[in-house]
C-alpha cells in the first residue's frame, strides 16, 4: 500500500514538473510560429532595419529598427546608471555598516527599503514618473530646445524619463544579488588584504568585488532582463512615438509597442506585432542563456 | 665584504635584540577578559612560538601585534606594545603602515582568487608601486623567499587557487613578504597542511628568520620544539611561562606548563 502511494506521489510531482516544461516549449513554439511569417512577407531586412513605422497608411511601412534600438539603448543606459548605484548600495549594506550597532540599524532600514522597492508594482513607478519626472523633463526640454525648429516637443514624456524609471526599477535586483554574493566572499580574504596594509576601501574594490564578480554579473544580467521586459512603467513615461532613441525624444520600446497597438491591429500589422514580440522573446532567451553560463562559471570559481 | 655580511648576520642571530616589547597588555571582548596582564619581549631574528590549548588567547595575542583585533567590535586593549621602541597603539600610528612592517600568514591558506603574480603584487600595489619592472622584481624575490619560485615560475599568470594547499600557503607567505615586513606573524600556518608541506614550511621558517622576526602560534608542541627559539605557554588568557624553548620544554618552572607539555591536559 505504502509503495503504491509513493509511486502515485512520484507521478503527481512529475506532472507538476511537466506543466512548466510544456508551458515554456509551447510559448517558444507559438512565438516562433506567429512571429516568423511577417519576416518573410515584409522581408527580414526591411522589417528589422526599416526606420519607418506606418502600419495603417495606404502604403504601409513596417520598420521596427527604432523600436529595437530604443529598447536596447534604454536598457543599457538604465543599467549603466542603476548598476553602479546598486553595487555601491550592496557594498554599503555588507561591508560598511557591520562594525557598529548604529550601522547595523541603518543597514536593516536600508534593506527593508530595498525590499519594498522591489515590491512596488510597476504601474506605481509609471505613475510617479508621470507626475514627477515628466514635468521636470518638460522644464529641461524647454530650457534646451526653446526656439528649435526641428525638435518635437513631448511635454517631458521621453527616453530620459524611461531610463531613470528603469534604473530605479532594477536597483532591488542588482542590490540583492550583489549583496548576497559579496556576503559570500570569505572573511579570510578580507583579513588577508587588511593584514597586508590595504585600507578597507582598497580591500572592497580590489579583492571583495572581484571575488564576487560572477554573482554581481548575474545581478546585472537579471537587471537587464527586468528592464528589457518592463512595459507598464515605460508606457506611461516614455511618450510612445516611434523615434530615434535620443534623450528628449518620445520613444517606443518593444514592450510598449505591443501594449499600445495589439488591441486594434489586424492582418499583416498584427503579424508584425508578433514579430516584435518574437524579437523581445529572443532577447530574453539570450539573457537567460548568458545567465546559465555565468552561474556555471560561478560554481566553478567556488570549487 | 661577504665576510662582513656574514658576521653581521651572525651577530644579529646571536644577539638578543628586542624587536617587540609588550608591557602589561590586557584585552577584553566586551566583558570577557581575554588576555590578562601579558608582558613579553620578542627578539629580533628569532622564532617565537605561542603554545597552549584552544581558546587560551594565543591567537588573540598574536593579532594584537599587527592590530588585527581593531576590526573586532567591542574590543578594549590596555597596556603597551612597542615595535622597534615605537608604541604601535599610539594615536598617530597609521595601521596600514604598521601592517607593512608586521606581515601575517593565516591558518587556512587564503590566496586571493586571482593569478599567482597578482596575489604577490597585491601588497606592493596597494602601497603605491606601479612600475611593472619593479613589481616583476618584487614578485620573483618574494616567491624565491618563500621557496616556491621554481614550482610556479612557468604559471605566474594562472590562478593561485589551482595550487595545492601547501603551495597556496607558501604563496601566502610570499604575498606577506612582498610588502617587505620585518616581522612575520604566523597563525597556525601548518594546521591545515599535510606532513610534507608542513616540513617544507618549517624549513622555510628556519630560512626566513635570518631576515625576519617570526612569531608563530601553534597547537603542535613538537613543532614549537622543532622550529622555535623561544616559547610562550598561554592558559586562559594568561602567559603562564615564557622563555628559551629548550629550557621551557626540559625544565618547566610552572606546574601548569609541565602538565601541558607532558600531555596531562589540553
Amino acid at each position: 500500500m505504502k509503495k503504491v502511494k509513493e509511486s502515485i506521489a512520484k507521478y503527481i510531482f512529475l506532472i507538476a514538473g511537466i506543466v512548466a516544461i510544456i508551458s515554456v516549449l509551447a510559448i517558444t513554439l507559438y512565438m516562433f510560429l506567429k512571429g516568423a511569417p511577417a519576416l518573410f512577407q515584409v522581408g527580414a531586412p526591411q522589417l528589422l532595419f526599416g526606420t519607418v513605422w506606418k502600419p495603417t497608411a495606404a502604403e504601409p511601412h513596417y520598420g521596427i529598427f527604432y523600436i529595437i534600438l530604443s529598447s536596447v539603448v534604454g536598457t543599457l543606459c538604465s543599467v549603466l546608471i542603476g548598476v553602479p548605484i546598486g553595487l555601491l548600495t550592496a557594498v554599503f549594506l555588507t561591508d560598511l555598516t557591520n562594525s557598529s550597532p548604529l550601522g547595523r540599524t541603518v543597514s536593516k532600514i536600508l534593506s527593508s527599503a530595498v525590499e519594498l522597492l522591489a515590491a512596488i508594482p510597476s504601474v506605481i513607478y509609471g505613475l510617479i514618473g508621470l507626475m514627477v519626472l515628466n514635468p521636470l523633463m518638460y522644464k529641461l526640454e524647454k530650457h534646451f530646445f526653446t526656439g528649435s525648429e526641428t525638435h518635437q516637443f513631448t511635454g517631458g514624456a521621453n527616453m530620459l524619463s524611461a531610463i531613470i524609471v528603469l534604473a530605479i526599477m532594477i536597483l532591488p535586483t542588482v542590490i540583492n544579488i550583489s549583496a548576497s554574493s559579496i556576503r559570500a566572499v570569505s572573511q579570510s580574504l578580507r583579513s588577508a588584504s587588511l593584514a597586508l596594509g590595504a585600507t578597507k576601501l582598497q580591500t572592497i574594490f580590489r579583492v571583495v568585488i572581484p571575488a564576487a564578480r560572477s554573482g554581481i554579473m548575474t545581478g546585472v544580467v537579471l537587471g537587464i532582463g527586468r528592464a528589457l521586459g518592463e512595459a507598464m512603467a515605460i508606457n506611461m513615461v516614455a511618450g510612445g512615438a516611434v523615434n530615434l532613441p535620443l534623450p528628449f525624444n518620445s520613444v517606443r520600446f518593444l514592450t510598449t509597442q505591443l501594449v499600445s497597438e495589439m488591441s486594434y491591429a489586424s492582418g499583416l500589422h498584427r503579424q508584425v506585432l508578433f514579430t516584435v514580440g518574437l524579437v523581445l522573446y529572443i532577447f530574453i532567451l539570450s539573457i537567460n542563456l548568458i545567465l546559465t553560463r555565468l552561474r556555471k562559471k560561478g560554481e566553478k570559481a567556488n570549487d | 665584504m661577504l665576510q662582513e655580511i656574514v658576521t653581521e648576520m651572525e651577530r644579529r642571530i646571536m644577539a638578543n635584540n628586542v624587536k617587540i616589547k609588550v608591557e602589561n597588555l590586557d584585552l577584553y571582548y566586551g566583558d570577557n577578559h581575554a588576555l590578562k596582564n601579558v608582558s613579553m619581549d620578542i627578539y629580533e631574528n628569532k622564532i617565537t612560538a605561542f603554545i597552549g590549548p584552544s581558546g587560551c588567547g594565543k591567537s588573540t595575542f598574536l593579532k594584537t601585534l599587527n592590530r588585527m583585533n581593531d576590526l573586532v567590535e567591542n574590543v578594549t586593549i590596555t597596556g603597551k606594545v612597542s615595535l622597534d621602541s615605537e608604541d604601535i597603539y599610539a594615536q598617530k600610528v597609521d595601521v596600514t603602515q604598521l601592517r607593512e612592517h608586521v606581515g601575517m600568514v593565516f591558518q587556512q591558506p587564503n590566496p586571493f582568487p586571482m593569478s599567482i603574480y597578482d596575489n604577490i603584487a597585491y601588497g606592493p600595489r596597494v602601497h603605491g608601486i606601479r612600475d611593472k619592472h619593479k613589481l616583476d622584481q618584487i614578485v620573483e624575490e618574494s616567491l624565491r623567499g618563500a621557496a616556491i619560485f621554481d614550482e610556479v615560475k612557468d604559471r605566474l599568470k594562472k590562478s593561485a587557487l589551482g595550487l595545492s594547499g601547501g603551495q597556496q600557503q607558501r604563496i601566502c607567505i610570499a604575498r606577506a613578504l612582498a610588502v617587505r615586513p620585518s616581522v612575520l606573524l604566523m597563525d597556525e600556518p601548518t594546521s591545515a597542511l599535510d606532513p610534507i608541506s608542513t616540513s617544507k614550511i618549517e624549513d622555510l621558517m628556519e630560512e626566513l628568520k635570518k631576515q625576519y622576526t617570526i612569531v608563530v602560534v601553534t597547537h603542535n608542541m613538537q613543532q614549537a620544539l622543532r622550529v622555535s627559539d623561544y616559547t610562550a605557554f598561554f592558559l586562559v588568557g594568561e602567559c603562564v611561562e615564557y622563555g628559551d624553548t629548550k629550557t621551557l620544554f626540559s625544565y618547566p618552572q610552572d606546574k601548569r606548563t609541565e602538565d601541558y607539555i607532558t600531555g596531562r591536559f589540553g
